[in-house]
């Protein structure tokens, strides 16, 4: 038997992958965001409000990724946004091919933002890169402030961190200035939108960003 | 199931390898874990045992790990110290303004293996 010597990180093979899902969906002009959370934070209440409020702007599509079931697809196409139902079998996280299935599955894509709504979890999808442009996260009220303390590589590797269901912040013992602290702490160019999709405070500024990155994405082609 | 993920992507790796390198079977595969990878080695291997036998390339192969102790770095201070005893807060001076210099590697260091053409090896050796 030969020895052969490698060091090469485990996730290579799906990093080149990822790398390839990029530069494709950049000829297609496809806007790709990896939205990451933990389960019953509110992505697709977040993606729902902002489908509506974008009407006409951007259009939108969006993958959700889930173990099982359909509930959360059934309820974007309701908005008239494509969207694609993707189950992972039991795995925790989308890597870069199921993202490219995804993709490949929504037939006549018109999307100008394809947001991946990945499973519900704080860990694993931090650590595979699935070939999206930007990587957003969100963190919810009644989950605590201390979430970038216990789960740093999330916070580390997202551009945007969207603190949701602002209007619960009487209820919880939630230090909005404490939670922005440890994530910058972590994370120096996070940006950090608090935001409500029940009553749309702070949308606004999360929109915003979201166009503003579009166009940014654009210019640098 | 974070480590059948991880297995799966190993073993595409390897074939990568494999077929860089004019590689008949894989006797071996090295990894390097660093302490504060966040795999569970034991939920690893019971991956790596199932999946082996689903691929010719890697069937029976074992699987080996050398453990890279964390270490974090204080700059406040410049001193450096073990990560799993003392976590983010320095325990020289304190401060929390610190990093992780290694331990949280994952990666495939090595595998022994057989080549083809290769007279030396010929039949698949039992050991």
């Amino acid at each position: 038997m030969k020895v052969i010597e490698l060091r090469r990180t485990v996730t290579d093979s799906n990093d080149r992958d990822a790398e390839a899902l990029r530069r494709e969906l950049r000829s297609k002009g496809i806007f790709l965001i990896n939205l990451m959370s933990a389960a019953g934070s509110g992505k697709t209440t977040l993606l729902s409000r902002t489908i509506t409020d974008l009407t006409g702007k951007v259009d939108i599509g969006v993958m959700e990724a889930d173990i099982a079931s359909d509930v959360d697809a059934v309820r974007i196409s309701g908005l008239g946004a494509q969207s694609i139902q993707m189950h992972t079998d039991g795995m925790c996280h989308v890597d870069a091919g199921m993202a490219r299935a995804g993709i490949e599955a929504m037939e006549d894509l018109k999307a100008d933002v394809v947001f991946l709504e990945n499973v519900g979890n704080l860990i694993c999808p931090a650590e595979f890169d699935t070939g999206a442009h930007r990587k957003v996260m969100i963190l919810s009220v009644p989950e605590g402030d201390d979430k970038p303390l216990k789960y740093p590589l999330m916070f580390r590797e997202s551009d945007a961190l969207v603190i949701t269901k602002t209007d619960a912040l009487p209820y919880f013992d939630f230090d909005l200035d404490a939670a922005k602290r440890r994530a910058l702490a972590l994370n120096p160019d996070i940006r950090i939108f608090p935001v409500s999709a029940k009553t749309g405070e702070g949308m606004a500024e999360w929109e915003d960003w979201l166009l503003s990155e579009l166009e940014a994405w654009k210019r640098d082609a | 199931m974070h480590e059948l993920g991880i297995v799966e992507h190993v073993i595409r790796t390897l074939h990568d390898v494999a077929e860089e390198n004019n590689v008949r079977r894989i006797g071996s595969v090295t990894l390097e874990v660093g302490e504060v990878s966040g795999v569970v080695m034991d939920l690893l291997t019971d991956c790596w045992n199932w999946f082996r036998e689903k691929d010719d390339l890697v069937k029976g192969a074992e699987l080996l790990t050398e453990t890279i102790e964390a270490v974090t770095v204080c700059t406040a201070c410049d001193k450096t110290y073990r990560t799993v005893d003392h976590g983010k807060t320095c325990p020289h001076c304190g401060s929390k303004e610190t990093y992780l210099l290694r331990g949280n590697e994952f990666s495939i260091k090595q595998i022994e293996a057989e080549l083809f053409d290769d007279p030396e090896d010929g039949e698949p050796e039992t050991e």
